[in-house]
């Protein structure tokens, strides 16, 4: 707003002048003083020396905006001079001067953290007890799946399997591409490393060993369900977060569906089924680069390779890695459908619990497989 | 009254998605210091007319011309220049979610050179404090507010700058009765305090009552009447008086109440 009649030029170029305090204690401002000018004027303000003006005379000042008001103003408030008088203000200018006024903020500190020793173990009493609530609500969740699924079988009728049928498609059909590659140059990268080290012994043979166990023990499966777990855990909490965002989960509530047997269901047990099929692709798929590379870099044929493959590698490791493949899906699933109704009602919420389900998930598999590890060295297979 | 200053002016103004047509030759005035309330009905494009004055949406023939400037034909610098003495309140706040409130109030303030950080933190306090809110306000995130505390930041940022002009997009809808009349209290009186322009569009019969000089009616792709609020309960344009004399708008205008309180239910 311009004031005094000049005319509007956004401030640019129009100067603030602070004359020195006259005999009757009168500082003399003229020019625009606004949000462009208010930091030379603050300045110039604090600058003065307090004891020798009581009045400041805003009768030339041609611009006035609310950063002028309270450059002037907190001379007051902040006790620099709280005697001071402003004079000579026109009749918007007083009256913006007043709005400033009333609205000059009281700073409240804000509630300080307490540093001492027991509000440090309280809080951290919280956190631990938070994880635990946040173990056992997934719990519940798996305890919803497993008790919709039975269900399930008792009353066939309320099963959805167009939905199960397509979030396999969704979940393992579209998957196999970007699984069978990543096995596949696991395969390779495993040979070639592999040839380099056992080279040095003479034992170049030994790579298929290395290459079944570590793939069909370990790899194809872990890697495996993380890939799944990023595409698909994200995937669950997008769709099912963004419908408690809509409220969508409210209303079919209301109208009698169970959000457990209609959107839980049909996508863990769709993960259920395809999470191994997709680990046995990974394996083959890890088993053929391997053997490629095999043949290329240490020119083991492919039938050497397979009779090397069939003699020296139990059976059992095939079962090792792939009844790991469930309980990794239930964890994918149970996470991901948690994760989604955890959203709330803003956009924020639902990419930050999507990318909490993916972290999670991915961590929750890698604790597992340490855990079935441990479990398989001790029963000794 | 009669010789007011026109800081906004519409000519010809045609708007059109595809073959659906929004605007055709539409005229709009505002004044200086006045409130105009736009209102109009579900698609009349109220809201395109907003965008359309702020440059957000580019109409396919007419002139905008906003504080003396042709906001469409104008250059970068003019353009700029023009855009720092504008503050849009759109309806949700529209702040951004990764900045603090105060932050967000800031961010206009950066363009100003030289201005002092501690100063324009200061200053973002004073504009969150007239605006009503609460001092700690200032260092929260949009998501940890209510619609109508984000409502208020929202309007802090586009004061920023101290602007000549406001544009306010529904900025009751979504608020409680007692939210949606401290709102129409604040605009108005920040309007007088700092001598604003007030462009405002709404659905809310209570907010024009309460705050607007003018309104302004979109109807049949044109700005069928403008005029006060006694002006709009003459009008005997259908919709007009559909919307007028409803029986929402009966409670909202009581001298309307009591003109038409025989008719209808």
């Amino acid at each position: 707003m311009a004031y005094g009649g000049t005319v509007m030029s956004g401030g640019v170029g129009a100067e603030f002048i602070l004359g020195p305090a006259d005999d009757t204690g009168t500082v003399h401002l003229s020019g625009a003083l606004t949000i462009r000018t208010v930091t030379q004027a603050r300045n110039q303000l604090l600058a003065l020396d307090r004891t020798t003006f009581r009045r400041i005379d805003l009768s030339s000042v041609t611009r006035l905006d609310t950063a002028g008001a309270w450059a002037l103003l907190m001379l007051k408030a902040d006790g620099t001079n709280a005697e001071i008088a402003f004079v000579g203000a026109s009749a918007e200018a007083q009256s913006l001067l007043s709005s400033v006024e009333q609205a000059l903020p009281k700073p409240e500190a804000p509630p300080a953290l307490d540093g001492s020793f027991s509000a440090w173990l309280g809080r951290f009493g919280q956190r631990v007890f938070s994880g635990l609530m946040f173990l056992r609500a997934l719990t519940g969740y798996l305890g919803i799946f497993l008790h919709r699924l039975a269900r399930a079988l008792r009353h066939p009728s309320e099963f959805k399997l167009t939905s199960l049928v397509h979030h396999c498609e969704e979940v393992g059909l579209k998957a196999v591409p970007i699984v069978a590659l990543m096995a596949f140059l696991i395969g390779v990268v495993l040979a070639f490393q592999g040839s380099t080290q056992l080279r040095q012994f003479g034992a170049e043979v030994f790579v298929v060993d290395l290459i079944a166990i570590s793939v069909l023990r370990e790899l194809g499966i872990l890697l495996t369900a993380i890939i799944v777990a990023g595409r698909t855990a994200s995937a669950f909490t997008a769709a099912i977060g963004s419908m408690k965002m809509r409220e969508e989960i409210d209303a079919m509530r209301t109208l009698g569906l169970d959000p457990g047997m209609n959107l839980f269901v049909p996508r863990i047990l769709a993960l259920f089924i395809m999470l191994p099929i997709l680990g046995l692709i990974a394996n083959l798929a890890g088993l053929f680069g391997g053997a490629l590379m095999a043949w290329i870099d240490l020119g083991i044929s492919p039938a050497m390779f397979t009779t090397r493959l069939v003699e020296g590698t139990a059976v059992s490791h095939v079962f090792v890695g792939l009844v790991k493949a469930p309980v990794f899906a239930l964890i994918i699933g149970v996470v991901g459908c948690h994760a989604g109704m955890q959203v709330q009602s803003n956009a924020e919420s639902l990419g930050r619990m999507t990318s909490n389900a993916v972290v999670t998930a991915i961590f929750a598999v890698i604790v597992a497989d340490a855990v079935f590890s441990i479990f398989f060295a001790r029963i000794g297979i | 009254m009669s010789e007011r200053e026109v800081v906004i002016k519409l000519r010809g103004i045609r708007n059109q998605f595809g073959r659906q047509v929004v605007h055709e030759d539409l005229d709009l005035d505002v004044y200086r210091g006045e409130i105009l309330g736009v209102v109009g009905g579900s698609g009349t494009g109220k809201s395109v007319l907003l965008r359309t004055i702020a440059g957000l949406q580019r109409p396919a023939a007419g002139s905008v011309d906003v504080l003396g400037t042709d906001v469409l034909n104008a250059d970068e610098d003019t353009r700029q220049k023009l855009e720092s003495r504008w503050g849009v309140m759109f309806q949700d706040g529209a702040l951004f979610s990764s900045l603090t409130v105060r932050e967000n109030v800031e961010v206009p303030m950066r363009a100003i050179p030289g201005l002092d950080p501690q100063i324009r933190a200061d200053l973002a306090d004073l504009k969150i404090s007239m605006v009503g809110l609460q001092y700690l306000a200032g260092d929260k995130y949009p998501s940890e507010l209510s619609g109508g505390m984000r409502k208020r930041a929202g309007l802090a940022r586009a004061l920023a700058l101290d602007p000549d002009i406001v544009f306010l997009d529904e900025p009751t809808a979504g608020l409680d009765p007692i939210g949606a009349s401290a709102f129409d209290q604040l605009i108005r009186g920040l309007s007088h305090s700092l001598g604003l322009t007030v462009f405002l569009v709404t659905h809310d019969l209570d907010t024009l009552h309460a705050t607007c000089d003018r309104i302004a009616v979109l109807a049949e792709r044109k700005v069928l009447v403008t005029g006060s609020m006694a002006d709009m309960l003459k009008v005997d344009h259908p919709w007009v008086h559909e919307y007028f004399h409803g029986p929402r708008a009966r409670a909202a205008v009581p001298d309307g109440a009591a003109k038409t309180g025989q008719k209808g239910d």
